[in-house]
């Protein structure tokens, strides 16, 4: 005895089911066009920016001592003659195959420089996440859920926030490293064991500012979720409090505690950056430091078109984890 | 399963009301002074009866009804007893308050929406009360579930189970909630204001469902609504509460059409009329709130007949003809009073 | 008939009406180190560029309360002059960006439609890519130095803002009295420059507080990074870098005292500006 509104509906969810999947493919597909979209335009204004930077790839590569007409020729055989598009082009069509030109100061391909220190960086990167992850979330939850830990662990998230990388690298090498000689000072080591040895200082320095982050999110988070009135319903229907924290509040909260995750796992890449320069770690970071004070913009570009990459995919990632994992975002009613 | 009572008188049970508060005071303890909200209130629910609980927003209502489930936050501060079954719910451990909550009584809210965890499906939110406090298997529950929709009017019960909440329209998922409450077979449901947050076309067909349910079941219920008429209609005993007191309790027919508070007559008196056209009249001033009253009584500020005694002396509720009345002067009022009430 | 006696204060259900000790404390400290950057070095006990090779790397002691860098320098009193660069550049980057953030989020906000849609869509562009690359890449391209670093931080930061700022402009243009506004024929220019502005400073006021000890650090990173401030200059990031060799010889005071006034800083700043959000939205 359904009342004529409640048939409608009924009829209307009907005839949405079979456009529902179709509905979150969409969303997705779309996200993910935006993407590479959106990777595309960062790459063609990093690309347009660095044309204007101040070097000269023809004197690098030839010396100062050179001939008019060997400029010329070079210049011509490097496309830099050509218009901006042009260029770009070129270089997008090649770095497409994963051709990303060569260096001027290494003579060798780009991509052999990048792809060891790449390994490097994200064993870094691998290692400052895990932790991040783990003690991010950890005290985010106590700090949600306890009343009354959570004023120690909103200070200690606080403070973590406020200390900066860079900072706390100079701490911890000064007090693990040189005072108490538990871990070397610099380098990354050979071998996987000599390098996470060498890496636990700096992902522990990277960690801290983006795992307090994650912290303030999570127990952010936590605690708005237990505040809602679905868990008092459920308290007064007398279901014992730790099911309601752990299906409700812990599973809801989950949701926004992976998009905080997810961007301060985009944020440590860029933070690597000033850790490897920081520990002297050969990683991508300080390649990409490296060669801005070279001026050799091949590796500068690729560089950042790998940051920017990797940035993206994960916060896209994130993205669509969200519209999969959230009923009313899949556009049901 | 309920909660068992070695208590209750033997022999004198037909007697012994389902819900008993006894001067109920309720204060938030983190102002200074402490903020009172509600301020000796006592009320009876027996089995079987329906007990309205009136008043605007401010009078202190809504806290009664949770503090009778002992789900008011933790910096209200309860004072006086409020015994469910002769047992004392304040004292009630904590598995036994588990049970009591689970066994014996269940709550409607207002706004089913903010009451239903939005990443849960329908099914998963009906059979939660029962199984986690281990009362039913899982199957046996679902099953129930879609029996208990079926009866609420719900045409095909079983694919609702399988959706979520934002896919239900506001009735629908209102009735879900009855549904709910009604799983554990409780022994008194505690309505708070369940038509208030749904279209006008909706509220009735709700409330006839609801009613239909608790006369069935000879289930006691205490319903709080802002709604004179609709409390007058389905209900059998009526409450008043103005600023946190109690100001009249009485037969609901009685009370609707002999008020003997003027607050009441007030309340009456201020319903759009369906039979003549004039102006409406309003209680001048707006509802207050427990901590803003002074002495007196608190009706006072905007009572048309008050007098010197009505502003510094409190009146008690006391037994004036059938029903109860907190007003000094509601013999000498009573016939003015009756005739601004059917106005 | 008399009106009810009403508790004049109006506070929300539950606030207290405690005095905000951590706001008056995290302020204090702020005023604090702007004082110092502002007078920092007439106050200096010591010149910040005086070298003294002989007395380098010296622990604390009466004469150099923090000790001496490796150049022999008293490192309280670089850290005195560092705070004006460093408060100068992150200053600089919190009133560009909220500048230029505010402004274009009331824009996108008042236009909608088409002119929001596509703002936004630069805005998550620029979202993508992370500001220490973009403050490093403009190093790159406009050499070292205070402003290449501080601009290219400013238009990293304009993002931040703008989505702050932009979800509550948009929720007061919604507003019954702006349409109203519009009805009698202000002029759009008043009506946001009087109405919307007003009512989404304080928010932006907050962000601003709290960006500030985001830019600080980020342009303290610029520095360290070599691609920033350059020596001899006084600058808190680039104390950190410098006193790198002294730490692994056991002198680590450069780095730490430079590190710590980061730190107290950002602490007080973030605190402040939560402190300060928190009263806006009681206040709402």
């Amino acid at each position: 005895m359904s009342s004529t509104a409640d048939v409608a509906a009924a009829r209307a969810t009907k005839a949405r089911g079979s456009g529902r999947r179709s509905g979150i493919t969409m969303k997705v597909v779309s996200t993910v066009l935006g993407a590479v979209g959106t990777v595309l335009a960062a790459s063609f204004v990093i690309f347009v920016a660095l044309s204007f930077a101040p070097g000269d790839p023809v004197a690098q590569l030839l010396g100062s001592k050179a001939t008019d007409e060997a400029r010329a020729a070079t210049s011509a055989k490097l496309g830099l003659d050509d218009p901006l598009l042009v260029r770009y082009w070129d270089w997008l069509s090649a770095a497409l195959h994963g051709d990303f030109g060569t260096s001027f100061t290494y003579r060798t391909d780009v991509i052999e420089l990048i792809k060891p220190r790449l390994e490097t960086t994200f064993l870094l990167v691998a290692m400052a996440a895990v932790l991040m992850l783990v003690v991010g979330i950890g005290l985010g939850t106590i700090g949600g859920v306890s009343r009354r830990w959570r004023p120690v662990v909103s200070a200690l998230a606080g403070l973590g926030i406020s200390i900066p990388t860079f900072v706390a690298a100079s701490v911890l090498i000064s007090v693990f490293a040189v005072q108490l000689g538990w871990f070397p000072t610099f380098g990354a080591g050979e071998g996987l064991a000599d390098q996470v040895e060498h890496l636990v200082l700096p992902a522990v320095a990277l960690s801290i500012s983006y795992g307090a982050y994650v912290t303030q999110l999570s127990s952010a988070a936590v605690r708005d979720e237990a505040g809602k009135e679905y868990v008092m319903t459920s308290r007064g229907r007398g279901i014992p409090s730790r099911r309601i924290l752990r299906r409700h509040v812990l599973r809801n909260a989950a949701l926004p505690v992976m998009t905080a995750s997810g961007l301060a796992i985009a944020g440590l890449v860029a933070g690597a950056v000033v850790v490897e320069q920081a520990f002297a770690i050969d990683g991508i970071g300080s390649l990409l430091i490296s060669s801005i004070s070279n001026k050799d913009y091949p590796i500068v570009i690729a560089v950042s078109l790998v940051i920017v990459v990797v940035f993206v995919v994960v916060t896209t990632i994130i993205d669509v984890a969200q519209v999969l994992l959230d009923p009313r975002q899949r556009g049901d009613r | 399963m309920t909660v068992p009572n070695p208590n209750a008188a033997t022999g004198l049970d037909g007697d012994q009301p389902l819900l008993e508060i006894r001067r109920l005071g309720i204060e938030l303890t983190d102002y200074l002074p402490p903020r009172v909200l509600v301020q000796d209130v006592s009320l009876t629910v027996r089995a079987g009866e329906s007990v309205g609980l009136v008043g605007e927003s401010g009078s202190g209502k809504s806290m009664t009804i949770k503090a009778a489930m002992r789900l008011l936050p933790d910096n209200a501060n309860v004072s006086g007893d409020i015994n469910f079954d002769g047992r004392s719910v304040d004292k009630l451990s904590r598995s036994e308050l588990a049970a009591y909550r689970s066994g014996d009584v269940a709550m409607i809210h207002q706004d089913p929406r903010s009451h239903t965890n939005p990443m849960r499906t329908v099914g998963e939110f009906l059979i939660e009360g029962v199984v986690a406090t281990r009362q039913m298997k899982k199957s046996d529950a679902n099953d129930k579930a879609v029996a208990l929709l079926a009866e609420m009017g719900i045409g095909d019960a079983g694919r609702r189970m399988k959706q979520y909440p934002h896919q239900l329209s506001g009735g629908l998922l209102q009735r879900v909630m009855i549904a709910a409450s009604l799983m554990n077979e409780p022994r008194l449901i505690f309505a708070d204001e369940p038509t208030t947050a749904l279209d006008v076309t909706v509220q009735s067909e709700v409330m006839a469902i609801l009613m239909e349910q608790i006369q069935d079941r000879d289930l006691g219920m205490l319903f709080v609504t802002h709604d004179l008429d609709l409390a007058a209609a389905v209900t059998d005993t009526l409450v008043v509460m103005y600023a946190g007191t109690v100001v009249e309790r009485g037969r609901a027919e009685d009370v609707y059409i002999h008020p003997r508070h003027p607050y009441t007559a007030a309340l009456l008196a201020s319903r759009p009329s369906t039979t003549q056209v004039r102006r409406l009249v309003s209680i001048p001033g707006r509802p207050a709130t427990a901590y803003e009253v002074g002495d007196g009584c608190a009706f006072a500020a905007r009572c048309p007949f008050a007098t010197e005694q009505c502003r510094s002396t409190r009146p008690p509720l006391r037994p004036v003809d059938d029903s109860q009345v907190a007003c000094h002067r509601s013999e000498e009022l009573a016939a003015v009073l009756k005739e601004a009430a059917s106005a | 008939m008399s009106a009810i006696a009403l508790d004049n204060t109006t506070t929300p259900a539950g606030a207290r009406r405690s005095k905000d000790k951590l706001l008056v404390v995290s302020g204090a400290v702020c005023l604090l180190v702007a004082l110092v950057a502002v007078f920092g070095t007439v106050l200096a006990p010591h010149p910040p560029d005086q070298t003294d090779v002989l007395n380098a790397s010296l622990g604390p002691s009466a004469d150099h309360w923090f000790g001496t860098d490796g150049l022999g320098r008293d490192i309280i009193s670089r850290a005195m002059a560092g705070a004006r660069v460093s408060f100068a550049g992150a200053g600089f980057i919190v009133l560009g960006s909220a500048f230029l953030g505010t402004t274009l989020a009331i824009f996108a906000a008042w236009n909608g439609g088409w002119v929001d849609r596509n703002i936004n869509r630069v805005l998550n562009v620029m979202f993508a890519v992370p500001g220490i690359l973009v403050a490093v890449l403009a190093s790159a391209i406009f050499g070292a130095g205070f402003w290449a670093p501080v601009i290219a931080l400013t238009i990293v930061y304009v993002p931040f803002y703008a989505r702050v700022v932009r979800s509550s402009a948009v929720r007061e243009c919604k507003m019954p009295y702006i349409e109203g506004l519009e009805l009698a024929g202000v002029s759009s220019w008043r009506i946001c420059t009087r109405h919307v502005l007003r009512n989404v400073s304080p928010i932006a006021l907050a962000q601003a507080t709290i960006a500030f000890g985001s830019a600080l650090v980020d342009f303290a990173a610029v520095s360290f990074l070599g691609l920033g401030v350059q020596p001899p200059q006084a600058e808190w990031g680039l104390m950190v870098a410098d006193g790198r060799s002294e730490i692994l010889s056991g002198a680590p005071q450069q780095s730490l005292v430079a590190g710590a006034c980061i730190v107290v800083t950002v602490v007080a700043f973030n605190v402040l500006g939560d402190r300060l959000s928190s009263r806006i939205g009681a206040d709402r």
